[in-house]
């Protein structure tokens, strides 16, 4: 206690959460003179509201969470979850919970949002009928839609087309109802609203304009009848609002805070209310007679506060309401002035009936400056246009030929160069083009390393591209000479060797240093060039050609451990094993004295072989029936499994029969760096899958496939790359992916980090994958389907040959065993002898 | 350690024959208890030998290295923390204090010498 500031938070919703981690993360030091209590009412913490449709589309609750585990014990905020702010008394500085708590305050925070507004119409309180706002609503909503077949969405704006996509997914038949003429409003013009809804009916969504409901009743076919003021009627199971927002100020109004004439709690240029110890931010406030509905001026509020608190200047000036969103899979952007309301304005429109594109622009009386632009079924000069608008950047002399479809190699968009230092680059973030510049010059060259330093591009992801070309640009004006080289042997990077590879056939590492090389080759262009040489052709890797190239673990076929010896690992597909297998293990490592540990893809590592030992331990494992485990390759390990819907009382479906198929069809796959895979039956993923390079989840309707996790030094959640796949979709995207993934990736590139550099990211992956944008699809399946069919067990292979085996001798002229292996035990067991470990008389006597 | 030390009066002794090198990769023979890496660089065809111990990870294993080059030095890389030592003088790269012992090679009627 002592004398740290009091602050409580009213709501935990996305900017009330926003403020927490900005308080957290100040660095004034803020966090440490402060003690924070934050009401939640709903039941669970701060989550992202914006994607909640995705909630339809097989995210969870869990996905959409927006708190990291354990933030607010870390931070020793008090988390009222569950409990409501009911009242405010002003004069004792205290708030009253729903539990009858008092919690008093020096500085209150109100982040209480807003609430859907339902219009009055008779029948609107039906039990059919429901507003889209919290995971509690979809709870609901998926719940009636699975009993019915129609759903009506009354509300065609922006957050009524989102709810319309979620009917959808729910698998209705799904009907529009917008009162105004157009969808939409508010962000697009006629034209523009007229494209959208041609778009949207052909995704077999019903729209239905200038529709004033006059009564909700029951019906005759449905479970509800809307009846219209022009006298139709629509039939339907299920109703769901989305007319608009209201701020919550119901408390802020009982305590007497002033209030806008239609709703909103007042707030000046510092986010205070009327009471200069309360703030408001987010939804809920009203600055200067706006009330604004988007995250982003919301997280500004929240940053005005922190900096405010700790005494620092700081003001809120309004926001830029432009948007830039996907609806159906359908783009859509509105930007600045849309509606040409400046006096004067210019207008210049672009229409493409064939392609469903129209964008508009709206510019200065002189035609100098850009107002707005509204842009639908393309929004690829999004990023462009708003840079244009926002930072005052004169226009070209002909202003069309930014919407103007671009036919011939001159790039018309705006060069990063051309952008003042203050220009915003992320949104999300606040991060301008000086905060991106400044990370370049400290070292952050690549765009993976930018994004986790500014942040930038880690919200939305809509300025990803412009960021990449910040950067590039960047790098190139300070004569940093990005060598993308893999080393001085080669002047390619191990993409453009891989093209080689491909296009001249090239079969070995001689021929590819003789025609694009130069002197002996090392130990980063050989592995990686083998490598390449296997993912393409899938020889045997240690024929003689190859041999010499293998990475240290690679060439015996094993894992060197720190003192010479090796680790054995034999494949368990899915970690299914039978106990007359599991004594095979047993006595193989009884019989050679190994180590033997449980690894955590769910198989057995035998540990403290000599190189000697290695090829008579695994004639042993195979005629047992055992194959290699590819444990010391660049390659597939592992598809971890939970039992699954065969014993598993939650199960959904058969994760350890997929998971086997997927083991053996990919197992020996070489590729930049090492693949791990697991599939869990049902969605408590009891198999982690979503930290895999490729998960898979078993839901009632198919599998979910997520993409490009990772455990490890920087975890990477994995992306939901496509829901309720059935399994012959399902190997095709994973097939595609993983040999698109050895086709692009650098040299030791996991796919997380391949994700996170790659221009376009989850969207570009997805539109290369599942629409076939680059034409590629079959190709990519034939090359899987190439190495599926050449696997073989590289060990049987090795065995079989008696003259490979000679490699495996200690010493090439003499029987004797390395002297310098010394194990002693420990809990049972051996392990490598420590200096200080007292050694046996042998060894001593060296 | 005394067989870490050189031969005061060294000479060419036979260690196998030709066939049993590997080419582009390592072999290890044992010399009066002395473990030696001998590589067949097949490129330029020449034959290098030098300690098989790794100073760094402590563990007889560099006959198992990469072989190549750097701007033209002929190295192995350690398989275990991948530091390199010219294969000519044993000289390691990243640490000038740290030089391991190389060896002359030749061939003599298909048998590898070494001058130890």
């Amino acid at each position: 206690m002592g004398n740290k500031t009091r602050i409580v938070v009213i709501g935990n919703g996305m900017v009330g959460h926003n403020f927490l981690m900005g308080v957290v993360e100040a660095e004034n030091g803020l966090s440490d003179n402060v003690e924070i209590t934050t009401f939640c009412e709903e039941s669970r913490p701060a989550y992202d509201r914006v994607q909640l449709s995705s909630y339809f589309s097989g995210k969870t609750a869990d996905d959409l969470s927006m708190v990291t585990p354990g933030f607010f014990e870390e931070n020793g905020i008090n988390l009222r979850l569950n409990d409501k702010a009911v009242s405010v008394d002003r004069k004792r500085k205290v708030v009253i919970s729903q539990k009858g708590d008092e919690i008093p305050y020096d500085k209150l925070v109100m982040a209480t949002g807003s609430y859907p507004f339902v219009p009055p119409v008779p029948g609107h309180d039906n039990d059919a009928c429901f507003v889209y706002r919290t995971i509690d609503d979809l709870e609901k909503i998926t719940a009636a839609g699975k009993k019915g077949k129609v759903g009506v969405v009354v509300g065609g704006g922006l957050l009524g087309l989102e709810a319309a996509k979620a009917l959808r997914d729910l698998g209705l038949e799904t009907n529009v109802v917008e009162f105004a003429p157009r969808l939409m409003a508010v962000q697009v013009d006629d034209g523009g609203g007229a494209m959208l809804r041609q778009k949207i009916e052909e995704l077999g969504v019903n729209v239905h304009l200038g529709k004033n409901t006059t009564n909700i009743g029951p019906g005759d076919q449905h479970q509800l009848k809307m009846s219209f003021a022009d006298g139709e009627e629509l039939e339907t199971d299920l109703i769901v609002f989305s007319a608009g927002i209201r701020p919550q100020d119901a408390i802020a109004a009982e305590c007497g805070l002033e209030i806008g004439q239609r709703g909103g709690i007042v707030i000046d240029n510092q986010c205070k209310t009327s009471d200069k110890d309360i703030y408001a931010i987010g939804e809920c406030a009203l600055w200067s007679g706006q009330i604004f509905g988007l995250v982003a001026p919301g997280y500004s509020m929240a940053r005005t506060v922190v900096s405010d608190l700790a005494g620092e200047d700081a003001t809120f000036t309004g926001a830029d309401m432009s948007t830039k969103l996907k609806l159906m899979g359908i783009d859509v952007a509105s930007i600045g002035d849309a509606h040409a309301r400046t006096p004067g304005a210019r207008i210049y429109t672009y229409q493409d009936g064939s392609d469903e594109i129209y964008k508009k622009i709206v510019v200065s009386e002189d035609k100098k400056l850009l107002l707005g632009a509204i842009l639908v079924g393309d929004a690829s000069g999004y990023g462009t246009l708003l840079q244009y608008c926002l930072n005052g950047i004169e226009l070209p002399e002909h202003p069309d030929s930014l919407i103007l479809p671009n036919r011939s190699d001159e790039s018309v968009g705006l060069g990063p160069d051309a952008l003042p230092e203050s220009a915003q680059i992320c949104s999300c973030h606040d991060v301008t083009k000086g905060d991106v510049c400044n990370a370049v010059e400290a070292g952050c060259t690549d765009l993976g390393s930018l994004k986790s330093e500014t942040k930038a591009a880690t919200g939305c992801g809509g300025c990803a591209a412009l960021l990449k070309s910040v950067l590039d640009c960047e790098l190139e004006k300070s004569g940093v000479e990005v060598n993308t080289d893999i080393c001085e042997h080669f002047p390619h990077t191990r993409q453009d060797l891989y093209n080689l590879v491909r296009v001249e056939e090239i079969k070995s590492f001689d021929e590819m240093l003789s025609k694009h090389g130069k002197g002996l080759g090392c130990e980063i262009c050989k592995p990686a060039i083998g490598s390449i040489l296997a993912t393409c052709w899938n020889d045997y890797v240690l024929k003689d050609e190859h041999l010499g190239l293998q990475d240290t673990n690679d060439t015996y076929l094993a894992n060197m451990q720190k003192n010479g010896t090796y680790s054995v690992v034999p494949r368990i597909t899915g970690g299914e094993i039978s106990p007359d297998m599991l004594i095979v293990l047993g006595k193989v490592a009884k019989k050679y004295d190994l180590y033997t540990k449980i690894t955590g893809g769910q198989r057995v590592d035998l540990f403290g072989a000599t190189v000697d030992q290695l090829p008579l331990i695994w004639q042993e494992l195979i005629d047992a029936g055992f194959e290699t485990g590819h444990a010391y390759g660049k390659s597939l390990r592992t598809v971890k499994s939970c039992v699954g819907s065969t014993w598993c009382r939650y199960g959904v479906d058969d994760s350890v029969g997929l998971a086997i198929e997927l083991e053996n069809r990919y197992k020996g796959l070489r590729s930049p760096h090492k693949i791990k895979f697991a599939v869990s039956g049902c969605t408590r993923e009891c198999a982690e899958a979503q930290s895999k390079d490729i998960g898979v989840i078993a839901t009632e309707k198919g599998w979910n496939l997520y993409v490009c996790g990772n455990g490890g030094m920087k975890p990477r959640h994995a992306d939901l790359f496509a829901t309720d796949l059935d399994k012959e979709t399902l190997i095709k995207y994973i097939d595609r992916v993983l040999t698109f993934y050895t086709r692009t990736a650098d040299r030791l590139q996991r796919t997380s980090v391949w994700m996170e550099n790659m221009e376009g990211g989850l969207d570009y992956l997805k539109s290369v994958i599942i629409d076939d944008k680059l034409g590629l699809s079959e190709e990519l399946e034939a090359q899987m389907q190439h190495v599926v069919d050449s696997y073989q067990c590289e060990w049987k292979t090795t065995l079989a040959d008696e003259s490979r085996l000679k490699r495996f001798n200690t010493f090439i002229n003499s029987d004797a065993t390395d002297e310098n292996i010394v194990f002693v035990k420990e809990r049972g067991q051996i392990r490598p002898a420590l200096k200080n470990d007292p050694r046996s008389e042998t060894a001593l006597a060296e | 350690m005394s067989s870490a030390m050189k031969n005061e009066s060294p000479q060419w002794v036979d260690v196998c024959s030709f066939k049993d090198l590997q080419p582009n990769s390592g072999v290890c023979a044992l010399i009066d208890g002395r473990q030696i890496a001998i590589f067949l660089m097949s490129k330029n065809e020449k034959i290098y030998a030098i300690d098989n111990f790794d100073p760094f990870g402590e563990a007889n294993v560099l006959s198992r290295g990469l072989i190549g080059d750097l701007k033209g030095e002929p190295v192995v890389a350690s398989p275990l923390y991948k530091q390199h030592f010219n294969l000519e003088t044993g000289q390691c790269l990243e640490d000038e204090a740290v030089k391991i012992e190389a060896y002359a090679t030749r061939i003599e009627s298909q048998k590898v010498q070494l001058f130890i």
